[in-house]
């Protein structure tokens, strides 16, 4: 992968979308003027206070940058009765964010028929159901994971019901959903790629054709995909784009500051956010972003990964950094975002209020912290040793050599989700002990920096060692009892 | 025939497991096998878990004493000393019969029961069949298995796969290693001299099972027509319980090892249900002439234990002295003082313990969450009430958030399962600062790493003069947040007395 020419594209991205900012953001504070000052949000300095847009080049809609993502609904306290209609969920709660994330400018409502144990499109009917219609869009999808749900009649059913829980007779943005995700064959319970899931679930049955149809009849009114897993189903639908034989008014991809170089290093299936953001840009299909936190990893970082993001902006929240990534880019439609909280509504609705697009400075720190959190980042130590001795017992140089060491033999994962997780976390723990005793080891750092003078390389040893030290404690914690 | 055959397997598996149990320290064995030391009476009484308890009692009142030859590790310990006597194989067999010493074993039980009662772990710990043997295997056998477990290590090591690491061997407690020590031998002789003479005259649980399997239904019984009174039968017998003289079997001291069975020519023995034999016998068992006995003899006295405790302190004190010059001096590294624990007002015990109470009343002493704890952080207590008892001390190392292997482990409730999620939030005790070792103030740096490592959060740096520019910042405990968990203790950098340690809590709360 080539990062200054990549780095080039995302700035390219970014600089017309500044541009494209200041006039719809206009727009939208002419027509909804309730979304100033409100809920008792001091706004520092930021009288501007309305919700960026973007436009979908398909059917002109002028989607917000914030989506609601409806599948980390708020639940009722423990111990209350649930209810018939919507389970544990709180419907009274849901509404109230509802509620607000309109007033607010949020008009994109991301659901699906198996979010919620299934109750995400109920309730989100029901909530939305108390607002004009032509106030916001509906995306749900596909959802057709199971093998029994394969055939051409389950999957239109499952269709017709998300019409009917949804209460409405069309759905703005209709999604193929997780495209690339394996299974097993319905007869013979083969386990099939996701290439071939794809092609069953959504190909070769006419569900797509049929969909078409739908499209046509004014039900459906964008047709698009999400896609995990496996890449070539991502490449067979574009390929159909390609060749014209479907016309993906937009894709679902996952995009954030770890992902948009390191995807394929925290998990080898996944590809580079990067990489699939070009390949969208590349055709001009508008996309939508999902896990703009990497499942909150992005919000609850590291300390010391903390006080850098702090350092550089004491103002703004951990979380809105990588809000501020995923929508900077303007190809991006929409950023999905699963507030359970009102104070997650509130705080991404002031991100996006209007956006601050990431500037080359910014872009260049984010990929740096992304290092950091990644714990890609080889210290250059040379093993001089004009540290030593620390005068706490820090074998600083073993540290770093085994740290090293561990990263280029692939023994540092950051996500529990990589199959060989496992694996390269005994390796790094049980060579950890091996190489520099436990007295020795990098969480009896007190961080005093008598030995950072006598470094030639400049390495800030104190902050590298709590960074490492950060990491084998995450591998400690991970499984309870085991090395 | 068919009893032996069923019972050696049983018991080989049994006793395999529950010694891998012991010497385990990966967690494995606990998965696999943790299950075993639930099985075990006195735990599953004291855990008040009715299922075994309710299960032992019905299975000791229909088939008789086979908990004592197959679950009970100690018992099963015991005939494989037996075992090992060069007669034992021999046909003729070396064991002769001997009245029921009935006094002694009641009189054992009683104490035991009231020290049960009134809390006095040591006591119980050294009675209690399972925990003796739990002693003897982490005491005596782990460490063996660790210097093999190292041997691997250095091999996988050299041939660079991480199929093995090394851990630490280290004394954790010298007075319970000497107890354990003693009572293997007191137990092996008494073995090897006479079978089971250690289960039928002091084992508090022997005497129990006793009690039930004198009205077992299955039991061993006589054909007197058949009996040529031979004595094979009661040369055979390790639990000296067959009179063949007068055509009895002691079914409150026999463990049905069924050699007798595999001794008689005659077909004169059976195990069966005697009542329905037409000829019952119509003599009840023999009331058992009371005898002086034997000594109780595996209990030192508690001055000794003292002296064996100062010993062991005085013991641990050079050992530690010559850790300190065995630390590699590589040029480069400063050396490194080791630890010492500090003197705490209140014994911290592990989370799920609920109380200082309520683990003296039910812990037995039984080392397995000691021989378990994969963070160094629990040896057996010194104390005289609570000797064996496991304690918990940061020195090596500290209650990591992740781990709770002990609560898993515990067989009988003194120790509660508790979850990760709960563990977190049990306050087992609180740290506390001392301002004279704090290096921030002794050695003008920085440091922090107290607040840095604090799961909980429950430490805040503060300029130690708030008015001063760069004043020295000195960790600030939020007492009611910390849970006692000994990372700041561990991990500070103050030797050989850290700057900020954990005074233990007599009651357990939940933050």
């Amino acid at each position: 992968m080539n990062k200054p020419l990549s780095r080039r594209n995302f700035l390219k991205y970014m600089a017309a979308g500044t541009a494209a900012v200041a006039p719809s953001a206009a727009l939208l504070t002419a027509c909804n003027p309730s979304a100033k000052g409100a809920a008792g949000v001091s706004p520092t300095g930021n009288s501007a206070k309305a919700m960026t847009m973007r436009h979908n080049p398909n059917t002109g809609d002028n989607v917000s940058l914030l989506g609601y993502g409806m599948m980390r609904l708020p639940q009722l306290p423990e111990g209350t009765p649930e209810d018939p209609e919507t389970g544990p969920f709180d419907q009274e709660m849901i509404n109230r964010q509802v509620d607000y994330a309109i007033e607010h400018g949020v008009n994109y409502f991301d659901t699906s028929p198996v979010y919620c144990r299934g109750l995400s499109e109920r309730c989100t009917g029901i909530a939305l159901k108390r607002h004009p219609r032509d106030k916001y869009f509906i995306a749900t999808k596909l959802s057709n994971f199971d093998n029994s749900l394969w055939g051409l009649e389950a999957s239109q059913k499952m269709f017709e019901n998300s019409l009917h829980e949804l209460q409405t007779d069309y759905i703005d943005y209709l999604l193929l959903h997780s495209t690339g995700g394996g299974g097993r064959d319905p007869e013979t319970g083969e386990q099939l790629s996701g290439l071939d899931v794809c092609q069953r679930r959504f190909i070769d049955n006419g569900l797509t054709d049929w969909l078409v149809e739908q499209k046509q009849k004014g039900r459906i009114r964008n047709l698009g995909f999400s896609w995990h897993g496996d890449y070539r189903a991502f490449e067979l639908l574009l390929r159909l784009h390609d060749e014209g034989r479907y016309h993906w008014d937009f894709v679902q991809i996952e995009l954030n500051y770890l992902d948009w170089f390191y995807a394929n290093e925290i998990n080898g299936a996944n590809v580079d956010a990067v990489k699939l953001y070009g390949e969208l840009e590349k055709r001009g299909i508008p996309a939508v972003i999902m896990e703009p936190l990497l499942g909150g990893r992005l919000a609850s970082v590291s300390d010391n990964v903390a006080a850098e993001l702090k350092q550089r902006d004491p103002d703004a929240t951990i979380a809105s950094w990588a809000f501020r990534f995923a929508g900077s880019p303007t190809g991006v439609l929409t950023v999905l975002s699963g507030m359970t909280y009102m104070e997650h509504l509130v705080e991404n609705v002031q991100t996006y209020s209007p956006l601050q697009p990431i500037t080359e400075e910014d872009h260049e720190f984010l990929m740096h912290i992304a290092e950091e959190i990644f714990g890609l980042k080889e210290v250059p130590c040379t093993g001089c040793e004009y540290c030593m001795p620390c005068p706490y017992g820090i074998d600083i140089p073993g540290i770093f050599a085994h740290y090293n060491r561990c990263i280029k033999e692939g023994y540092v994962s950051q996500s529990e989700r990589d199959p060989h997780y496992a694996e390269a976390r005994r390796a790094f723990l049980v060579g950890y002990d091996r190489s520099v005793p436990r007295l020795r080891q990098a969480s009896h750092c007190i961080g005093c920096n008598q030995c950072t003078s006598h470094c030639p390389q400049q390495i800030r040893i104190p902050k590298e060692l709590q960074r490492i030290d950060a990491y084998v404690e995450s591998l400690r914690q991970y499984q309870a009892g085991r090395i | 025939m068919i009893l032996r055959k069923i019972r050696i397997p049983l018991a080989l598996v049994c006793f395999v497991a529950i010694t891998w149990l012991f010497v385990d320290f990966t967690g494995t064995a606990a998965h696999y096998a943790g299950w075993l030391a639930k099985l075990q009476l006195l735990p599953a009484v004291l855990a008040l878990n009715l299922a075994v308890v309710v299960a032992l009692v019905l299975l000791t009142l229909i088939v008789g004493r086979i908990y004592c030859s197959v679950i009970c590790p100690l018992g099963v310990m015991q005939d494989i000393i037996a075992h090992l006597h060069p007669r034992g194989k021999n046909k003729a067999g070396r064991y002769t019969f001997s009245p029921e010493r009935r006094w002694l074993r009641w009189t054992v039980l009683v104490l035991f029961v009231v020290a049960l009662v009134a809390g006095i772990g040591s006591f119980v710990a050294l009675l209690a069949p399972y925990s003796s043997y739990g002693r003897m295997a982490s005491n005596l056998l782990q460490p063996i298995w660790l210097t093999g477990n190292n041997w691997l290590a250095s091999f996988s090591e050299q041939s660079g796969n991480y199929d093995h690491y090394a851990v630490d061997i280290w004394m954790r407690s010298l007075p319970t290693f000497i107890i354990a020590a003693v009572t293997f031998i007191i137990i092996a002789v008494l073995a090897w001299r006479g079978g089971r003479t250690y289960c039928n005259t002091i084992c508090p649980v022997g005497t129990v099972l006793g009690a039930l399997s004198r009205f077992s239904l299955l039991r061993i019984n006589f054909d007197a027509d058949k009996c040529r009174s031979c004595s094979k039968c009661a040369r055979a017998c390790k639990a000296s319980c067959i009179d063949y003289k007068n055509h009895t079997v002691d079914a409150s001291r026999c463990v049905l090892c069924g050699n007798c069975l595999d001794q008689c020519s005659f077909d004169a023995l059976k195990y069966d249900i005697p009542r329905l034999h037409k000829l019952a016998t119509a003599t009840p068992p023999a009331a058992g002439s009371v005898a002086g006995g034997l000594p109780a003899g595996n209990t030192p006295p508690a001055s000794e234990e003292r002296r064996a405790f100062l010993i062991g302190t005085a013991l641990a004190a050079s050992t530690a002295a010559l850790a300190d010059v065995k630390v590699k001096m590589d040029g480069g590294l400063a050396e490194i003082e080791d630890k010492v624990a500090p003197k705490r007002q209140t014994p911290i015990t592990p989370p799920g313990s609920l109380s200082a109470r309520h683990f003296a009343q039910h812990c037995t002493g039984c080392q397995l969450c000691v021989a378990q704890c994969p963070n160094d952080v629990l040896r057996p207590s010194t104390g005289l009430l609570t000797l064996m008892q496991p304690t918990m001390s940061y020195e090596r190392g500290y209650c990591r958030p992740e781990c709770t292997r002990c609560s898993s482990v515990c067989p009988t409730g003194a120790i509660r399962p508790i979850g990760r999620d709960d563990k977190s939030s049990i306050q087992i005790g609180h740290a506390v600062w001392v301002r004279d070792n704090c290096i921030p103030l002794t050695d003008g740096v920085a440091c922090g790493n107290c607040a840095r490592h604090c799961p909980v959060g429950a430490i805040t740096m503060v300029p130690a003069e708030p008015d001063k520019e760069g004043s020295p910042m000195i960790p600030a405990v939020n007492e009611s947040r910390c849970i006692g968990c000994g990372a700041c203790e561990n991990l500070c950098p103050a030797r050989p007395f850290s700057a900020i340690y954990v005074e233990g809590h007599e009651v357990h709360k939940t933050v």
